[in-house]
């Protein structure tokens, strides 16, 4: 397995470095900061929410609602940040993360109890989490000038410890908050039982529940992690862009999500691929747009070329698993 | 024989009585109920997803998923409009070409599905994708206009009644549809392979075939679904149908279709788009924001499942 | 301890089975069996399939839950919740085909679940050390970090033991797990058995080849359609005996074949390949003609049937059907040709479940009734009450959910199924798995029937009585390819046992 990671690995590593150098090659002003910092600074989010998604879809499951998690849990922490400013901006956080971490229980006990098929549980919730946010919302946006000047920091500046150091020292709040969730990710699924649970489950669902898995208990988890990570997204959104509009925040973000974790390596066929990948893929899919602005190619090409590279992903691993299976000698 | 009616078409039945309930409901908050004229009109939204419901119909029965098909009916009208207005297409040819590049897009999906044994779920979520983004690319965001002479179809009335030609269309592609399923060797296939893959390949039901031509039909659908809606705005957009495929799937598997395949009928997902449709125009009638709708037909979809689960296990299966 | 050779009666006993019963539906697969394993010594169960030592191997395990009996482990009666339980309990069962997880290390798969932590985090190391520590106590290098896709059964096998001993499991439950081992990888496995009877644990050993028996086993109990005919220590029987046990189904349930009436060759199989599941296989079956295919589980028989019928593509090879050669590997062409395909596992492949009674009966000729496309119910319904009728199925009415019947008579509803498009070539895969005595004497008589009417039968059977008693010929297959044929005048039960287990007849009958 570690071959297979390190071989998609690998291939995300190159991608993202002939991007960047068809790039630099056609417009030599591509290196302008600006540009580069206000395009990356989307990564951290799709990232934050990539690491939740990637356990559900390695138990062979899909959480199509994450857009709309981040939707609510970005529109309610800025809410309560202009109207309770006393919660200060961590402990709104931690209610935005919070009720993410509840919509997703509401998904994974559905799935995991009431035996509701993914696709159909978080397609209902897509639609009911939205509805929510327009509620809470009634449909008025909060404006940037109403949330505290040290939520838009966390886009802005990096840590104190860090500002004498160059070039580190231009890294804000959000990108290292987006590294120490992907760490934990990592470690999680690395060095946990629930982690390795998951990949077991993934794996070989018939021999986990022979085996003592604990299987809806892990199925449920994967969908409140996916909730925290679209709670945490939520925040970050708000951090990062200042105006939240409950019809914009969020929408169409589940398929960045999933394309960037099946990118990254996360097999649709459950059990295989990781947090490093997928960390690799967001970083891809965010110099894919930087590529694309520099160049002049529209805004308008990002969705197609994210169906299009998604499709080519699950095809190519749909390949690689049979040849492994052949080269198994297992039958195809 | 009751208890025969029952156990055969319960969710059905759950359906006709729910779209009673929801009817009178509303004519009794909002008297414009009761008027024909008004119903005919609200009725034109619901033509487009009433035709993507029925092709949805069979793919679900046939145990699988089109998430693309509401992406097909973007990208169609934008490609048929753009044929018209760039490359002088005439007008009327638009009426076959949708259809045909509906049906091409929807053969890519079955081909993937079937060759490429991939699940229809993760499929029809990339080309979801690919296809409004190519819709995108095509238009921007701008629209296109449709031809004047093929705007208003949903206007056009059957003489001396408020049928207009798309409720007339889908009323008979359902009675067409309901034939195909019910009582034709195909649809018995369709519903043999949603059973039990596996099984129908064994009783010599050529699945692969099959599996391609349901992804077709889709698209076919999708073609048609698109000119009704661009005859209906009048332009083209890459957003149009964004979303639908909510109001399509839970029309589906609120009318008793079995989202795990096997079961399903023409007459209840009409009947659950009619449920829909009430519900929406209620709560539109009531002043609820078009996203709040969108969370109670959510809501639907779920309950809807977690009935039939509940009830499937009370069956014992 | 030190010494393999403990005497098999002095150890004391772990875990007691007492008048066990059990049914699945309306079939009893189980009447009152005891049997007790002891310490230091391996227990063989033994039977025909369809005998129930599985169910009985399930039931120790934790995976069933028995109608009635007890079970006592060290005296105590206990109840078992899950395989989970049982494990917990010192009960450990290992499959034939083993539960293992492909993507993970050999390592992870033996702790999976209760991996070794320190300081709240997996010890990676320690598990690596653990791993191979147990598997050394086996006697098997295995690289631990590396994923399990790719190793063999006897591996995996091998993964699933170091799990059980990794448990301190006292009580080991091996089901079927020689079935596709080779020859030389059963050895090995005797090995690591003499060992584990040498520290004390008591085995469960459920098989059906003779000299694998006779050389690991100690004592061996005998059952038979549910029930328990025989126990004796090994040293006290030979392999006549208990051939004699398993077999002596009284002969007069088993059908007269009578004279078959051959006409020309029906099926013509040459040189047929698929890679790794089996390799050139040329065979052919005359009209009117029963030809048994006979070997273990895991030889390839079921993947030759599949092939033949369409459902798997070939790497090289041809299909021929009265003359007609089958160039597109497509079941509804086979099915035009006219071949037919009576599945071993009938609830996945062989019905359609929620469907009535009727819609499975006319299933495969649905499209022969339609005019233009249109189904014809009424007659449907009435052809498929012709082959329900000819076959004699018992239910209420046709509008009953195939479901409600029982294995026999949703067999007969699917080998009626295809009867009615007038098939030359009928593959029958198990025929009479899971069905009970009276039925199975039924399909036996419809097979017979069949082939005097001048159908040509390529039977896959593990059931040897009945590849006996039915078969013209028998072809047994080993390792994916046919090792031997016999004829009906020479064909043996030990003759096959031998060519199917790769043991010369000597070793078989020693």
């Amino acid at each position: 397995m570690k071959k297979l990671l390190a071989r998609r690995e690998l291939s995300l590593v190159v991608a993202i470095i002939l991007i960047v150098g068809v790039a630099i090659a056609l417009q030599p002003r591509f290196a302008s900061e600006q540009n580069i910092r206000s395009i990356l600074l989307w990564v951290p989010l799709l990232a934050v929410a990539a690491m939740g998604q990637t356990a559900v879809i390695i138990t062979r499951g899909i959480d199509v609602s994450v857009g709309s998690i981040l939707g609510l849990a970005g529109m309610t922490t800025a809410i309560l940040l202009r109207d309770y400013p006393q919660l200060g901006v961590g402990g709104a956080a931690v209610i935005g993360i919070g009720l993410g971490a509840v919509l997703g229980a509401i998904n994974g006990g559905m799935i995991a109890f009431a035996k509701v098929p993914p696709i159909v549980a978080t397609l209902g919730t897509l639609g009911i989490y939205r509805g929510l946010t327009f509620i809470v919302s009634g449909g008025r946006q909060v404006d940037d000038y109403q949330l505290p000047k040290d939520l838009m920091n966390w886009s802005l500046e990096g840590p104190a410890l860090l500002s004498k150091v160059p070039f580190i020292n231009s890294i804000p709040w959000v990108v290292w908050i987006a590294i120490i969730v992907m760490l934990l990710s990592h470690l999680g699924m690395t060095y946990t039982r629930y982690g390795r649970d998951v990949y077991a489950l993934g794996g070989n669902p018939d021999a986990a529940a022979l085996r003592g898995i604990p299987v809806n208990f892990v199925t449920f988890m994967a969908y409140v992690l996916c909730g925290i990570g679209g709670g945490f997204a939520g925040v970050l959104y708000a951090s990062r862009y200042g105006t939240v509009n409950p019809s914009g925040i969020g929408n169409g973000f589940e398929l960045q999500v999933i394309a960037a974790v099946v990118i990254g390596g996360v097999s649709v066929f459950g059990g295989t691929g990781g947090a490093p990948g997928v960390a690799l893929s967001c970083l891809l899919l965010g110099v894919v747009n930087v590529a694309l602005s520099v160049l002049a190619i529209a805004d308008t090409w990002q969705m197609a070329i994210y169906g299009l590279v998604l499709l080519v992903a699950i095809i190519a691993d749909e390949r690689f698993a049979r040849s492994a299976r052949k080269r198994a000698g297992e039958a195809v | 024989m009751i208890t025969r009616i029952r156990s055969r078409f319960g969710p059905e039945i759950v359906a006709v009585v729910l779209l009673i309930l929801a009817f009178g409901f509303s004519a009794f908050r909002e008297p414009r109920f009761l008027d024909a004229e008004y119903l005919f009109d609200r009725s034109t939204l619901y033509m487009e997803a009433g035709i993507l419901a029925l092709s949805m119909t069979f793919v679900i029965i046939a145990g699988h998923i089109d998430l693309s098909v509401t992406s097909i009916l973007a990208l169609v009208g934008a490609i048929c409009t753009t044929l018209v207005s760039k490359y002088g297409l005439p007008p009327a040819a638009m009426i076959i070409i949708a259809p045909v590049v509906g049906g091409a897009l929807g053969a890519l999906n079955g081909l993937l599905v079937s060759k490429g044994k991939l699940p229809s779920l993760v499929v029809t979520l990339a080309t979801m994708a690919l296809f409004r983004g190519v819709a995108q690319i095509l238009l921007g965001d701008h629209s296109l206009p449709m031809p004047k002479e093929l705007v208003g179809i949903h206007k056009i009335q059957l003489p001396g009644t408020y049928f207009h030609v798309p409720m007339v269309l889908l009323a008979i592609l359902a009675v067409i549809a309901a034939g195909v399923l019910h009582r034709t060797v195909w649809g018995r296939w369709v519903t043999a392979l949603g059973t039990n893959a596996e099984a129908a390949r064994h009783a010599g039901i050529p699945t692969g075939k099959i599996l391609i031509q349901l992804f077709t039909l889709s698209g076919v659908a999708a073609g048609i679904g698109s000119m009704l809606m661009l005859s209906r705005l009048g332009v083209a957009r890459f957003d149009h149908a964004r979303g639908l495929e909510l109001d399509v799937i839970t029309a589906v598997v609120l009318g008793g279709a079995s989202i795990f395949g096997g079961r399903g009928t023409v007459f209840g997902t009409i009947t659950a788009l009619g449920l829909v449709g009430v519900v929406q125009t209620g709560m539109g009638v009531a002043g609820v924001k078009a996203e709040v709708q969108v969370a109670v037909i959510g809501l639907l979809l779920i309950v809807s499942v977690l009935f039939s689960n509940f009830t499937a296990r009370k069956r014992g299966r | 301890m030190s010494s393999p050779a403990v005497s098999p009666a002095a150890g004391a006993v772990i875990l007691s089975a007492s008048h066990i019963s059990m049914r699945f539906g309306p079939v009893e697969v189980l009447a009152d069996i005891s049997v007790e394993l002891r310490a230091g010594e391996v227990h063989a169960l033994l039977g025909e399939n369809g005998a129930g030592k599985s169910t009985l191997a399930k039931i120790l395990a934790g995976v069933y839950k028995p109608v009635s009996g007890k079970l006592a482990l060290l005296g105590n009666e206990i109840s078992l919740s899950g395989p989970r339980d049982a494990a917990a309990k010192g009960i450990a069962l290992i499959h034939q085909e083993p539960l293992t997880f492909p993507d993970l290390s050999v390592a992870e798969n033996i702790f999976i679940g209760r991996q070794p932590t320190k300081a709240g985090r997996i010890d990676w190391a320690k598990m690596r050390q653990d791993a191979e520590k147990y598997l050394s106590a086996l006697g098997v290098t295995l690289d631990v970090s590396a994923p399990v896709r790719g190793l063999s059964v006897a591996d995996r096998q091998m993964i699933e033991l170091a799990s059980a001993l990794s448990l301190d499991a006292k009580v080991l439950i091996l089901d079927e797990t020689t079935a596709s081992l080779t020859p030389g990888e059963v050895k090995k496995l005797a090995a690591v058995l003499d060992r584990l009877k040498a520290e004390g644990k008591a085995i469960a050993f459920i098989g059906h080849r003779m000299e694998e028996i006779f050389s690991i086993c100690d004592r061996i109990s005998v059952l038979r359609d549910g029930l328990k005919v025989g126990e004796t220590l090994r040293t006290e029987t030979n392999v006549d005996a208990i051939l004699r046990w398993m077999v002596g189904r009284d002969v007069h349930h088993l059908v007269e074949r009578g004279e078959p009436n051959l006409g020309d060759v029906a099926l013509d199989v040459s040189g047929l390949t698929r890679k790794p599941r089996f390799a050139d296989i040329s065979l052919s079956v005359k009209a009117g003609e029963i030809v048994g295919l006979a070997g273990l589980v895991g030889a390839g028989r079921t993947d030759v049937l599949r092939a033949i019928f369409g459902l798997d593509t070939v790497d090289s090879g041809m299909v021929t059907v009265t003359g007609t050669t089958l160039v597109h590997h497509d079941p509804a062409r086979a099915m035009e040709a006219g071949v037919a395909l009576v599945p071993e596992d009938r609830q996945q492949h062989g019905v359609l479940m929620p469907q009535s009674i009727w819609e499975n009966g006319s299933l495969a000729i649905m499209p022969r009734l339609a005019k233009f496309g249109l189904v014809d119910d009424k007659t449907a319904r009435q052809k498929s009450a012709e082959g329900t009728q000819r076959l004699a199925v018992k239910m209420r009415d046709d509008e009953q959910a195939i479901r409600e019947l029982s294995g026999g008579n949703q067999q007969k509803v699917v080998i009626g199924k295809w009867l009615l498009t007038n098939p030359k070539v009928l593959l029958l895969d198990e025929p009479t798995r899971g069905i009970d005595v009276g039925a199975k004497a039924e399909v036996h008589r419809v097979i017979v029937e069949l082939a005097q009417s001048g159908l040509a039968v390529l039977m896959v059977s593990s059931d040897l009585p009945e590849v006996l008693a039915l078969s013209d010929r028998v072809l047994v297959m080993r390792g994916g390819q046919i090792v031997s044929t016999f004829d009906r005048k020479d064909a043996t039960a030990e003759g096959i046992i031998a060519a199917a287990s790769g043991a010369t007849l000597a070793e078989v009958t020693a």
